[in-house]
């Protein structure tokens, strides 16, 4: 019984299946649009936000890790030192995720009813003064805080492991733990794209949003109807594409960066027979049986076609169809920008799912000029 | 009623006290307690009054106090580390065992690495306040650029500081990501595009001249790497934090203090 459940959790947490349902049911959770929000309704989703939903969902996550602490894998993984933080940061996202989204959904009712948000406050009247008001509560935080972290570092030691030795690399070798999204991208990419070019959209790309997001409503309080596209592709971003790889790359991933489950032991001899090819063979080899063309040219411009066709191409189209409302709300400039970033940070699912259901390795391969795309 | 006054507030309204916090005495009246935040120096980076949904905690989350609190923690245990560590790789790694072993009370390190990885958490979650309560909206939107690139130096900082111990965990950590370096456009030797900076059959950008060389100081992870890192994260980013922080703050109140409903 309970090994039928490891067993059945080992599996749903595969990266297939746990990234398909979370990308499958993300934008009925977080709806960008008016129809996912109908959706949303419909399906309930809005009970999440509940004070309900929150101890339902709380005493399920307390209860999987006290029951998976039982567990001498799941233990070893969740309990290397370094990885406390990552146990920490799953309870603390939802927390915090759940704590505004159940402010926005509050806020949003209040604006419906016509009344003044929670936050609103009438100007000179509502102040308080910083001392004693704001001054205690800072002391307070501080005490608790500091008391917080003696007993941390009182009860669990730092890391040391033996001392540094180039010539014997630990399987799997891994970054410290806020890199490992980028690191779980390596799977995909090549490093010159998960090591420099993403990490550098993504500082980018949070630069660029007061920039691109030009909805007045929301400022200042906590909102979720007024500004569902931005929270939305916010929450995507920081939710599945950063901590989500994140717990995927410190939980999921052992020896040779192949995939283990959660109760699963880190067999190093574990074998994943995975032939990667790219897509110039796809078309060359496999579907014309003739060989590679030795011209690079040649043999790499279906694939240059593609990438140029998703980013030249797309876009503009895009802008006449699907999103013409918001190419008229943001204009030539700021949706040129948008787009971009959204259709580089598509690039990651659509390459996983490439990846999974043809083995596509690269789309463009010139490793002549380490350009491999 | 008795006259007689207790020693502590005999020593409240003494020449002492009155000399260091001016006004003197527990701040009652109204004017002592915006006085008290005018005339201390730590105090006036807030502003005097606040809206009163600004102290909720369920508002604020005290998340950017929290980081700025921690980077406190973090420089003082810094300080008191170096006094035990010597950058080299002969030393370091013993001088880590030494911490935990010889120094009386040695939570130093402890308290240095959790609050290093609690620090990375608390801005992310501050980011994500601000983020949800629409704060970056203008006229806060530079300030949110500002806080994106000291949430980069966050992680810069915890990364360089990720070598220093010299045990396995430290040097195959910084090689998965110093390794990425090498494949930077044009300028890592493995990049694209940098094959290109050639005049003939010389390259330009070579294993012994790209970003990743001048990042480790060296092909190879070793004692330059150790000592740029140990600069680094000491005294280069603190420096640079320490800038971006002061235009952070300074701009929180230029560009009307917490953000309110508009």
């Amino acid at each position: 019984m309970m090994e039928a459940f490891k067993h059945l959790i080992d599996t749903l947490s595969k990266p297939t299946i746990l990234v398909s349902f979370t990308f499958i049911i993300f934008f009925f959770v977080f709806p960008p649009t008016d129809w996912f929000d109908k959706w949303h309704r419909r399906l309930k989703f809005d009970g999440l936000w509940s004070v309900k939903s929150f101890w339902i969902i709380t005493a399920l996550l307390v209860g999987f890790f006290v029951f998976g602490l039982g567990d001498s894998d799941f233990r070893s993984i969740m309990l290397k030192p370094d990885n406390v933080p990552i146990a920490g940061l799953i309870f603390l996202v939802f927390f915090f995720t759940w704590l505004s989204m159940n402010q926005a959904y509050n806020n949003d009712k209040l604006v419906e009813a016509g009344q003044p948000v929670d936050e609103q406050y009438d100007a000179p009247n509502d102040k308080i003064l910083v001392w004693p008001d704001l001054v205690y509560i800072e002391l307070i935080t501080i005490i608790l805080f500091s008391a917080f972290m003696l007993v941390w570092s009182i009860g669990l030691p730092a890391p040391l492991e033996e001392p540094a030795n180039p010539s014997e690399s630990p399987n799997p070798a891994k970054a410290p733990w806020y890199f490992l999204g980028l690191q779980e991208m390596l799977v995909y990419f090549d490093p010159w794209m998960a090591g420099v070019v993403l990490p550098s959209l993504i500082i980018v790309g949070l630069m660029a949003i007061p920039y691109l997001d030009n909805v007045k409503e929301g400022s200042g309080y906590y909102s979720f109807k007024d500004r569902k596209l931005s929270i939305a592709i916010f929450m995507f971003g920081w939710l599945v594409l950063w901590n989500l790889l994140i717990v995927i790359g410190t939980v999921l991933r052992g020896p040779n960066w192949n995939f283990f489950g959660p109760f699963e032991y880190w067999d190093s001899h574990k074998i994943e027979a995975l032939t990667n090819i790219n897509l110039s063979e796809f078309i060359y080899v496999k579907w014309m049986s003739s060989g590679l063309p030795g011209n690079i040219l040649i043999r790499e411009i279906w694939g240059m076609v593609l990438v140029l066709g998703y980013f030249m191409i797309l876009p503009p189209l895009l802008a006449k169809t699907w999103l013409k409302n918001l190419f008229d709300r943001l204009g030539v400039a700021r949706y040129s920008l948008f787009i971009v970033l959204i259709l580089a940070a598509l690039t990651l699912p659509i390459k996983m799912y490439l990846r999974w259901m043809f083995n596509l390795k690269y789309i463009i391969s010139i490793p002549e000029y380490f350009f491999n795309f | 009623m008795s006259e007689k006054k207790g020693l502590l507030k005999r020593l409240a309204e003494g020449q002492v006290w009155t000399s260091i916090f001016r006004g003197g005495g527990v701040p009652k009246s109204r004017r002592q307690r915006m006085m008290v935040i005018l005339n201390s120096v730590f105090l006036h980076l807030h502003p005097v009054r606040l809206p009163k949904h600004a102290v909720k905690l369920k508002f604020t989350w005290c998340m950017g106090g929290l980081s700025f609190f921690l980077f406190l923690i973090l420089t003082i245990s810094g300080i008191l580390l170096m006094f035990y560590y010597r950058p080299t790789i002969e030393y370091a790694y013993v001088d880590i065992i030494d911490l935990a072993e010889q120094v009386p009370f040695g939570i130093m390190r402890e308290i240095h690495r959790w609050g290093a990885h609690a620090m990375v958490i608390t801005v992310w979650l501050h980011m994500f306040r601000v983020f949800m309560t629409g704060s970056y909206k203008p006229p806060r939107e530079f300030n949110w650029a500002v806080g994106v690139i000291l949430l980069l130096l966050t992680l810069l900082l915890s990364f360089t500081g990720y070598l220093l111990p010299w045990d396995q965990l430290a040097i195959w950590a910084i090689t998965v990501g110093s390794n990425m370096a090498r494949a930077t456009p044009f300028l890592g030797s493995e990049g694209p595009g940098a094959a290109l900076l050639a005049i003939g059959d010389i390259n330009f950008v070579t294993m012994a001249s790209d970003v990743r060389f001048a990042l480790i100081g060296g092909r190879f992870l070793g004692e330059a790497t150790l000592l740029r890192f140990y600069v680094l994260h000491c005294i280069g980013l603190p420096f640079i934090i320490m800038i971006f922080m002061a235009v952070h703050f300074w701009r929180i109140r230029k560009d009307g203090g917490i953000s309110t409903p508009m």
